[in-house]
């Protein structure tokens, strides 16, 4: 069997779906598959309220905002096909792709696609980091939020970024004591109110900490930390053993980049954005004209960047196909002033420097 | 049904479910039907989920979402079947894998 | 210092709370949000505009103290729940703190609680004096408690 679309987009988190969205809206004919029981990608997680714009979300909480998101799919389902438990597994010539369901393997032409396979969760190297009871942050979110089950009773967090900080609170609300939060670095990498959020609720943080190794032989028993020095080597006769029977790592996420690679699409390494990306310009366009690109797949930021990203990618993949148009132009110019004002400040200058050097590089191919 | 199913959450709401019967190595368990496996597992106080290929360690999940491989078991006969994305269904048979699993030829 | 443990220093925390001759007319917020983070849900909260960000949403927000009622709506808006609202002039001696909470249980007007600090110590009994956790708060209840006035900036969570 086989499928045909104007506009083929490869996952539905934020990204995708406002894609999608967009893209349907304007008038494309639209495909949108995930491998996933269900749209709405880490959304559908995410119990806190959003930082942001009241513009757009902030304040509201992220299952919201999913809920949000797939109603908006839903209203364009003239021209938009959603397919979930999904997957596309690989491009070929002359655009085309194959998607791969419990069903059926299908083939699907398109005349544009929109790759927005989100990431994947970093594990960390310390002695016993394979045993059952360490869990990626999505894992726990997973299983708590989705499908409520505490990951213990008792839980080291590692990592101080966003996600440490807010997936500590979340535990704490699903009733899990958070015995503690290690971060190598000296200072709190996430936001500081998160912090503060953990802490009053007496959520030890350990800056300038590392974990030497898991306790426990069939499972995590507890863990020893140390205190660290500035070039990140553990200080000597400075080790703390900690009880808890799981360890969380939230120690940052790596773009999904496999189809871009098969789509020969260049790749850049940049650091400030996970790791390697596909080079891309302001338009969210790979260096192959018909591949697009938005949401962590194109270098790791958070949910409402990858919704203003995926807009810009649907208003442009439905231009490839049905040329320009004003309509487009407006939504693209709006997500890129929004863009440039949640990007602006001292908290975003990482992402904004991983993002310029992106834009440079694609200049000079 | 255990303590680390999640009774009251202060933002979530969790939908009932119907309750099914499992078994793993051969013991009855109970979880919620359509709950991801390892899931059900996991609230029955099971993390161990297979054996490593090489040193015989003990595995569990770790991302939950169907991406690192590290929760595959054995159910109902198939092999390396990812457990944190399979859903529970009445009377599935749950086998702990050890290493890459063995096909009957 | 709140960068290496979260928890605001009273050197950081000045700058945030209004003067004597304000705290002494009654409820005004203190809004604990001391970072360049792009979030502005708290100046569209405001009723009487008293919140500005001068630079774009990712200045630290500016409270005119004069301006603020003390109504507290700002403080379920805030996704970093770093708002909160003292009444100096609740009675001899006594405070009010009103807060956002996100836990269970949600604690019932006229009940004891414990109290946190900023690093989570109980410090004591104190009185729920006031719940509000309307459908619009989403979940968010803000709960006002009767503090020592001395504990007002001390006391930052309860435990229900």
């Amino acid at each position: 069997m086989s499928r045909n679309t104007e506009v083929f987009v490869i996952g539905g988190g934020p990204a995708g779906l406002s894609a999608a969205h967009v893209a349907a809206k304007l008038g494309a004919t639209t495909l949108l598959v995930d491998d996933s029981a269900r749209v709405g990608g880490q959304l559908i997680k995410q119990t806190h309220r959003f930082f942001g714009s009241s513009n757009r979300d902030a304040g509201i909480r992220g299952i919201t905002i999913a809920d949000k998101l797939q109603q908006d799919v839903k209203e364009v389902s003239d021209r938009l096909t959603v397919l979930e438990n999904t997957a596309a597994v690989g491009f070929y010539h002359n655009k085309e792709a194959g998607i791969l369901s419990q069903k059926a393997y299908e083939r699907v032409t398109y005349q544009t696609a929109i790759v927005c396979t989100g990431a994947t969760e970093n594990s960390l190297t310390f002695e016993n980091n394979d045993l059952p009871g360490i869990y990626g942050a999505g894992g726990v979110q997973t299983l708590m939020n989705v499908h409520g089950i505490k990951p213990g009773q008792k839980i080291l967090m590692i990592g101080s970024g966003n996600i440490g900080l807010i997936v500590s609170y979340q535990l704490i609300q699903a009733g899990v004591e958070v015995v503690g939060l290690v971060e190598g670095m000296p200072t709190i990498g996430g936001y500081l109110v998160h912090a503060s959020k953990i802490r009053r609720l007496g959520v030890p943080i350990y800056t300038s900490h590392t974990i030497l190794k898991a306790l426990g032989t069939e499972g995590v028993e507890g863990a020893i930390l140390s205190r660290v020095d500035e070039k990140f080597q553990p200080v000597p006769n400075t080790e703390l053993e900690i009880k808890c029977d799981c360890i969380c790592l939230a120690v940052g996420l790596t773009p999904l980049i496999d189809l871009f690679q098969q789509a020969q699409c260049r790749m850049v390494h940049v650091g400030e954005l996970g790791g390697l990306v596909p080079l891309h310009d302001s338009s969210m366009r790979t260096t192959n004209p018909e591949i697009f690109v938005a949401g962590d797949a194109s270098g790791i930021e958070e949910a409402t960047t990858a919704i203003l990203a995926g807009r810009i990618a649907g208003a442009r993949a439905y231009e490839a196909t049905h040329g320009k148009s004003a309509q487009a132009e407006a939504i693209v110019a709006e997500a890129r002033e929004e863009l440039r004002t949640l990007r602006s400040g001292s908290t975003g200058e990482r992402i904004r420097w991983g993002r310029e050097r992106v834009l440079k590089e694609v200049g000079e191919c | 049904m255990t303590s680390l199913r999640i009774e009251h959450h202060p933002v979530l709401n969790f939908p009932e479910r119907k309750i099914v019967n499992f078994y793993f190595e051969g013991k009855q368990y109970q979880g919620y039907e359509g709950e991801p496996v390892a899931a059900a597992l996991h609230a029955a106080g099971i993390r161990t989920l297979r054996r490593s290929p090489q040193k015989d360690r003990a595995r569990g999940f770790f991302c939950a979402i169907g991406r690192c491989s590290s929760c595959i078991m054995e159910i109902d006969g198939q092999i390396n079947t990812m457990t944190c994305i399979t859903p529970l269904a009445e009377g599935m048979h749950v086998k702990m894998q050890k290493g890459h699993g063995h096909i009957e030829p | 210092m709140l960068k290496n443990d979260g928890i605001i220093s009273p050197e950081e925390l000045a700058p945030v709370i209004p003067p004597p001759a304000r705290l002494a007319k009654g409820p005004v917020a203190i809004i604990e949000c001391l970072q360049d983070i792009p979030c502005d849900p708290c100046v569209s909260a405001c009723p009487v505009k008293a919140i500005k960000m001068k630079e774009g949403i990712t200045d630290k927000p500016a409270l005119e103290f004069d301006t603020c009622t003390g109504c507290g709506l700002c403080i379920p808006k805030c996704p970093g729940l770093a708002i909160f609202v003292i009444n100096m002039k609740h009675t001899p001696g006594m405070a009010t703190v009103s807060m956002s909470h996100e836990l269970l249980p949600v604690p019932e007007k006229g009940q004891e609680v414990t109290a946190l600090d900023r690093t989570g110590k109980d410090v004591g009994k104190v009185k729920v004096v006031r719940v509000v956790n309307p459908p619009g708060y989403d979940r968010t209840a803000v709960v006002t408690i009767e503090v020592p006035a001395d504990q007002v900036n001390n006391i930052r969570a309860i435990r229900a």
